[in-house]
Parts: C-alpha cells; structure tokens; sequence
C-alpha cells in the first residue's frame, strides 16, 4: 500500500469517527450539564461541569436499582444462552439427523417474530407462570433470539477443529462428558467467549420484553430511563447521564473480545 | 466436514428446542388465537374466523405502513450495505490501531434501543441538540423533526445508518481478513489496480458475508420499533409509523387484538418468506465454493 493511500484511509476513518462519535459526545456534555443550562445557553462544552446528574442516579435506588436488574438478567441469560447452545452446536456440526436443516431455520425464524405485538401474549404467559417481574423471567425470554444465535456462532467455531481429534479421543478411552468438558471446550475457547459477548449484547440492548415481563423487582435501566419526564418538564441532564452510563458496560464488554469481534461476525455455518 | 448420520443427535439439540419452543410456541399459538377473535375484555370474546384477514386484503393504513415499511428498509440497505464495504476495505488491518477501530466502530451496536432513541432525540432538537442547532441557526436550514413529516423521515433514516452501518461494516471487515495474502500477491505480480483487485478478488469473496449482512439488516429494518418510537412516536401524523409501531398501536392503544394479531402473523410469514429465499440462496452459494 503506498504511504499517500495509507493518508487517505486514515482521513476517511477518523472522518466517520468523529461522526459517529458527535451525538455520544453530545450526550456525555449534557449529562454534566443542570437543566437550566441546557435550556438557557448553547454551548459545546459544560461551561459549569456538574456531577449532580450522575449522584442522582448513584444514590437513588430506583436509578441504579435499574443498573442491577439490568446486569443481573444479562448475565443470567448470557450463562444459559451459551450452556444450552453448546451441545446444540456440537450436534449440528458433527451430526446429519433427522430435520436438522428445518430445525436450524425455524430456529433462526424466532428473531423475526415482531416484537411489538408478541408482547401481551408473552406478559400473560410469564404471569401465568408466576415468573412475572422477575429476572429469571427476561432471562428466560432473551433465550428466543440468543439461544439460535448462539448455536449458530458456535458451531462455527467447532466445525474448525478436525473431527479427528473427537475420534482419536474415543480411541484412547475418553468417554463423551470427559472429551467434551476437558478437551473440547478448551479447543474452542475464543469462540465461547465471541457468543457469550454476542449473547450480552443482545440481551443488554433489548428494551421491549424487558419492560413487559417487569414492573418493579427486575425493571431494567432501560425503562427507568422513559420515565425521566416530571412536572416540571423534561429532566435532560439526568436522561443524559442515564444514558451515558448504559454505554459503559458494552464498551467495557467490547474492549475485553476486541481481538475476536472480527472472528465472531464471520458467523459459521453460510 | 463430513458428517456422520446420527439421529440420536437430537439429545444434544432437546435442550435448545425446549428453551426456545417455550417462549417461542406458545406466544405465537395465543396471537393465533386472538387472530380469529374479537375481543372485548377479559372473558368477553366473539368467534369471528377468516373476517381479520380479509380485512388485512382492504386495510389502507396497514398497506401504507407495509410501503412505508419496504421503502424504509429499501433506502437503509442501499445504504448501509456500500458504506459499511467502503469503511471494512479502509479500517487498519492489523495492530493496535486495529483494535482501537473495531472497538469505536462497535460502540453504536452495544447501546440499548432506546438510549439510541434518546441520543438522536436529543441531537436533532433545534433549541438544545448540537445537529438540530447547527442545521437551523448555523446553515439556516429550517429543520424540525416533529413537525415535517421529511426531516422526521431523514432522522429515522440517518439514525438507522448511524446504528447499523457497523454491522455490515464488522462483517465485511470479517470477510476480508479471510482472504489469504498469496491472492493479493497474485494480484500485485498482474499490476492490478485497486479497482480490480476490489472487483476480482475482495467483492466474490465477501458475497457470503454480505448475504449475511442483508439478510439481518432486511429482518431488523422491516421490524424497527424501539428508535422511531422514541425519537417521533410514529409521527408527524403517520409520516413514520412503521409495521411495527402500526400494530402496537392497533393492539396496545385501541386494544383491536384480533386485527393486531391478524396482520402480525400475515406479517412474520412475510418476513419468513424473504428470509428462506435469503437462507436458501446463501446456502447454496456456501456449497458450490466448497465443491
């Protein structure tokens, strides 16, 4: 690549990252804003830097409350994703049966049920259950589109380790559980830890569900924050500073797989 | 791989059937229920058979949210699908500062829904968000997201790019780390230009990712609910109401469940229809590369 090239595709990138980091930015000065600044001076930067929004949010337990419940389903769902999409995806990438093709596209059909109108039939079926507004019951919900997801990510991952090594286990007396918990899964490391990030996301970013199946208990931050508009108006700089704090979790999650996000979006078995 | 025939494979898939079928089979059987019912209350309910059906052929308003739908998704994909191409074939290929794009260029895809909403609520309002301010007072575009009906289209729009170009842009970026060096070097000992290299080498290979991209861009952007229902709530009048927003409004604010349910399910096997055509195509591409 010649250096004048090089110059370019640097320029483009920064270019988009400044575009794309504009409205973030814009958020993140806002929560360090009052109110009345935000509504009575235009500037570019808190000319006041306030840290009243985020001691707000960290000391009042129906705000970081949100933080908790919204962490705790998360990981919940991130665990029984990958737990039960393992040996699902072990049996697709080792395994012709019966159906398997019609099963794996009715699998990947359930990310494309609309959401919005599933809603009251799902509300009746977790309260009907007695898992209404609990974590267990958002947790047991995301599984519809991360549990496909998982299994399709994984078995990616598995196809690329040569069945020989299965077979060559089997000779040397290793029975199933064993190979597979000790050999194994240590074989396909990277690609556990690229679905339980894509599992996290997932879950962590998905509002409607979450704020059906809750009310108090297990209300995720992401509903907290709709409720920001008071009698007096819209509380921006807290909206702001809600939001800002919702970003941390994913940035921190993305920076820890940042070496296999590549790997794991060249999702497996096309 | 060559796989052996094993029907007893079915014992390591019971788990995922079990998990998903619960809260998959069991929501989609109520709405067919309430897709043939009309519906008053609790306990009060009417038999009505095929009548919400037929009233999903004559609707006005679900076809112009369907169109609306389309030609939202259409100018997403147009889109987002070259621009995230063009930034995968310009991101550092190796390095820190690698890691560093990858980590910037994923921000947008780790934010919840509607904080993406309230991001783009916030930015585009001409009194206190930079975008909306800089249009109006500093260009002097009038611009006004929740009154014309063409900006609220556009704010839709330029927030679904902002959102999801990343998607493609990650899948691409996967794709191409795929190739092997030695085509490149074939490529340089023929002078190739970069044009061609893009042409003959990069774009054939990346036409599975691709595939892939579309096909999840296609799904989501004909499903979108959560952003546009912060930023414009479906309006200016119906000006982005989309699929989604329509139903929910029909099932949740004028609780008219049977008809919401109706066009729902109309609606999720058109979205499985398009879907199998992709599934199918994808795959058969994945097997004659492999042949």
């Amino acid at each position: 690549m010649t250096d004048r090239r090089r110059w370019t595709n640097a320029l483009i990138m920064v270019l988009y990252f400044i575009l794309l980091m504009l409205p973030i930015y814009w958020m993140l000065n806002m929560s360090f804003k009052t109110n009345e600044e935000i509504l009575g001076t235009f500037s570019l930067w808190p000319r006041n830097p306030t840290l009243a929004n985020y001691r707000t949010i960290f000391t009042d337990p129906a705000w970081y409350s949100g933080y908790i419940n919204s962490i705790t389903y998360t990981s919940m769902n991130t665990v029984m994703s990958v737990a039960i999409a393992l040996p699902a995806a072990y049996a697709f990438s080792r395994y012709n049966f019966l159906g398997d093709n019609h099963l794996f596209f009715w699998l990947l059909t359930n990310r494309m049920a609309p959401a919005a109108v599933f809603l009251l039939p799902f509300f009746q079926l977790y309260q009907n259950i007695g898992l209404y507004d609990t974590h267990l019951a958002v947790a047991l919900a995301h599984l519809l589109f991360n549990v496909p997801l998982s299994v399709w990510i994984l078995e990616g991952f598995m196809s690329g380790v040569p069945k020989e090594i299965d077979e060559t286990a089997a000779i040397d007396g290793y029975s199933f559980p064993r190979f597979f918990f000790r050999i194994f899964i240590p074989l396909i490391r990277s690609g556990i830890g690229v679905t339980a990030f894509f599992a996290f996301m997932f879950s962590w970013v998905e509002l409607l569900l979450a704020r059906t199946l809750t009310s108090v208990n297990a209300k995720p931050i992401a509903a907290t924050m709709t409720r920001t508009v008071s009698a007096s108006g819209m509380d921006w700089g807290l909206l702001a500073a809600a939001g800002v704090l919702t970003i941390i979790p994913g940035a921190l999650v993305i920076y820890f797989v940042r070496n296999y996000i590549a790997k794991g979006f060249a999702l497996g078995r096309v | 791989m060559e796989k052996t025939k094993n029907n007893r494979a079915w014992f390591l898939v019971l788990p995922v059937v079990i998990s998903v079928s619960f809260s998959a089979i069991i929501p989609l059987m109520t709405v067919v229920n309430y897709s043939v019912q009309d519906i008053f209350g609790p306990g009060q309910r009417v038999w009505v058979g095929k009548e919400w059906y037929v009233d999903a052929v004559r609707d006005a308003d679900l076809h112009a949210a369907l169109l609306r739908n389309l030609l939202f998704s259409f100018e997403a994909l147009l889109i987002e699908i070259p621009l995230g191409v063009f930034l995968a074939l310009r991101m550092p290929a190796k390095g820190k500062w690698a890691s560093l794009a990858l980590v910037l260029i994923a921000l947008p895809l780790l934010i919840p829904w509607n904080v993406v909403g309230t991001i783009w609520q916030i930015f585009g309002r001409a009194d206190i968000g930079l975008g909306g301010y800089f249009l109006n007072s500093t260009l002097g575009i009038p611009y006004n997201y929740t009154l014309n009906a063409r900006d609220a289209w556009y704010t839709i729009l330029v927030m679904d790019i902002w959102h999801w170009t990343p998607l493609v842009a990650l899948l691409a970026y996967a794709g191409l780390r795929a190739i092997p060096d030695a085509y490149y070097w074939a490529a340089r000992i023929d002078a190739a230009s970069n044009w061609a290299i893009f042409r003959f080498i990069q774009l054939p290979k990346l036409r599975g990712v691709l595939l892939i991209a579309v096909l999840l861009r296609f799904m989501d952007s004909f499903m979108i609910y959560t952003e546009p229902f912060v930023v414009t709530g479906g309006g200016p009048g119906n000006a982005t109401t989309f699929l989604s927003i329509f139903l929910s409004k029909l099932a949740v604010g004028q609780f008219d469940l049977g008809p919401a349910a109706a066009f729902s399910l109309i609606y999720f096997l058109l979205i499985q229809v398009f879907s199998y055509i992709f599934f199918t195509t994808i795959r058969n591409i994945g097997r004659g590369d492999t042949a």
